[in-house]
């Protein structure tokens, strides 16, 4: 890999391509995963708007639950970026989500 | 009518108007056509931004005028507009140069090509609305390039070549042109002012230099690892040092285009000196200038080298007009207390001479704190006191203390 210096560097600290903070993979600072009970969740919405990251994907993907329940989207984790802060689990209605110790649980 | 001037004068004078240093800077910023000036009212600098107030309120200038409630929102809102790729303008002076402290520090680590005035003013406590440098140098390590004037000509002509050098790609960093708070601020001179077309032809803009425009977005003041916020601060060290070079060039052509003489340092009787009298803004070095005068009526080959560019700090330029010298002394109008010599720019100009390997004798001296009056005699009575230095070759090993009550 090539050693980048101070001269190699945007003036200023500036970031000039925009768009690349997912290139940041913020799921190495997690210590807990938060892991989602597709059957339990009730699809509102809620981990979704409160993930600051955000983290929650919301996929077009048709789920039917145990109980014969079934949802045309998916609620998942995008765990490259989840940094683990556990607000997801903290807002879930429906306590769906499970916080769980990513190493040693 | 005055007999004819050099050609070129001639011929890029518009006028020659009485004017306060103050009202010079306000002047130039209307010649160079500035986009925003945000500026909070401070003695002694408020009669700057009132002049420009009025170039805005009768069209004379077509510029975005905020007020604001603060210098630090001042120094704050022309950092957003420079981002956004204004050309800007403020002004302050001690406790709201004090106050815009911190944002003085992101301006050159944003590298944004801010261009402010000051004229200098001593700081509280005791409160204190009278000038000296105590403020400017307080501000010199916040990365700015920094401009001492000594006149109001030179104030208008030193904004002109600000924003030069400001927004060189080479330097993309604040300048800072400050003169002496009152006795410039407020003291009226006859200013020849250029033709606004010279001006602008010298001071064309930089639309290369990154900012933020939502058709190319970029992010500006991010947070930075301690993996990579030595490198970037280190990008702007160097500008800094490098942009020496380019202050250089900017006053060759300045002095080209408008038939000046300006360099980084004038230097006025050095070149036989024995005694030399180092020192900065317009009071001390005219008062020095006069003293060398009279010393020489005497019989001493005095001189007086004044420093125009203090940030960065013209080393070789300083060390070159004074290294025939016997004997120096550094008149100081700001305090570094608790340092071993209290005069700030004294380790300047001692680290300076260091850097080149001359041994010489330095003194340290400080006058002029909160406009106490510096009279010619006493640099006069300074230079007699060289002399007898010299002589003896003992010389006072800690700062002296001019016009004070002791």
């Amino acid at each position: 890999m090539m050693r980048l210096t101070w001269k190699d560097l945007p003036i200023g600290g500036f970031v000039i391509e925009p768009g690349n903070a997912r290139n940041n993979l913020t799921g190495t600072w997690r210590t807990e995963r938060p892991v989602i009970d597709q059957d339990a969740c009730t699809r509102c919405r809620i981990c979704w708007m409160y993930c600051p990251e955000p983290a929650i994907l919301e996929l077009n993907k048709p789920y039917t639950t145990r109980s014969g329940k079934k949802y045309d989207v998916t609620y998942e984790v995008d765990y490259d970026h989840c940094k683990g802060c556990g607000i997801c689990a903290h807002e879930c209605p429906v306590k769906a989500i499970k916080m769980v110790p990513e190493v040693g649980g | 009518m005055e007999a004819k001037v050099l050609g070129i004068r001639e011929e890029v004078v518009k006028e020659r108007l009485g004017l306060t240093s103050n009202y010079a800077a306000a002047y130039a910023v209307k010649a160079i056509d500035v986009d925003v000036i945000a500026a909070y009212p401070i003695t002694p600098q408020t009669t700057i931004i009132e002049k420009l107030a009025e170039f805005v309120a009768n069209g004379e200038l077509d510029a975005e005028y905020i007020p604001v409630e603060s210098e630090h929102s001042a120094l704050s809102a022309v950092v957003g507009a420079s981002a956004a790729g204004a050309r800007v303008f403020t002004a302050t002076a001690s406790q709201g140069l004090e106050f815009m402290h911190e944002v003085l520090h992101i301006t050159s680590g944003l590298r944004l090509p801010v261009v402010m005035a000051v004229p200098g003013r001593a700081l509280s406590a005791p409160i204190s609305i009278h000038g000296d440098y105590q403020d400017i140098m307080n501000a010199r390590d916040a990365g700015w390039v920094m401009i001492i004037a000594s006149s109001a000509q030179e104030v208008y002509d030193s904004i002109i070549m600000a924003y030069r050098i400001a927004e060189d790609q080479r330097v993309l960093l604040p300048v800072m042109v400050s003169y002496d708070g009152f006795l410039m601020s407020h003291t009226t001179e006859p200013v020849e002012l250029y033709h606004e077309e010279y001006v602008r032809k010298f001071t064309p803009r930089n639309l290369g230099r990154y900012r933020l425009d939502p058709r190319k977005p970029i992010t500006m003041g991010v947070i930075a690892s301690p993996d990579w916020y030595y490198e970037i601060k280190y990008q702007a060290v160097h500008a800094l040092r490098e942009s020496k070079q380019v202050i250089k060039e900017v006053h060759e052509e300045f002095n080209k285009a408008f038939s000046t003489n300006y360099d980084l340092v004038e230097k006025y009787m050095v070149d036989d000196a024995d005694y030399v009298l180092i020192t900065y803004g317009g009071a001390s070095s005219g008062n020095a200038k006069e003293a060398a005068r009279r010393a020489r009526e005497r019989g001493l080959r005095a001189g007086v080298v004044r420093i125009r560019l203090f940030r960065p700090f013209p080393a070789d330029e300083l060390v070159n007009a004074v290294k025939d010298a016997k004997i120096v002394a550094v008149i100081d109008r700001a305090l570094t207390p608790g340092d071993v010599y209290e005069g700030p720019v004294f380790s300047d100009v001692v680290s300076a001479l260091y850097s080149k390997d001359i041994e010489k004798p330095v003194m340290s001296v400080v006058h002029g704190i909160s406009q106490r009056t510096m009279l010619a005699d006493d640099f006069y009575n300074l230079y007699k006191m060289l002399d007898e230095y010299a002589k003896t070759g003992e010389y006072p090993r800690s700062t002296v203390f001019l016009g004070l009550r002791s």
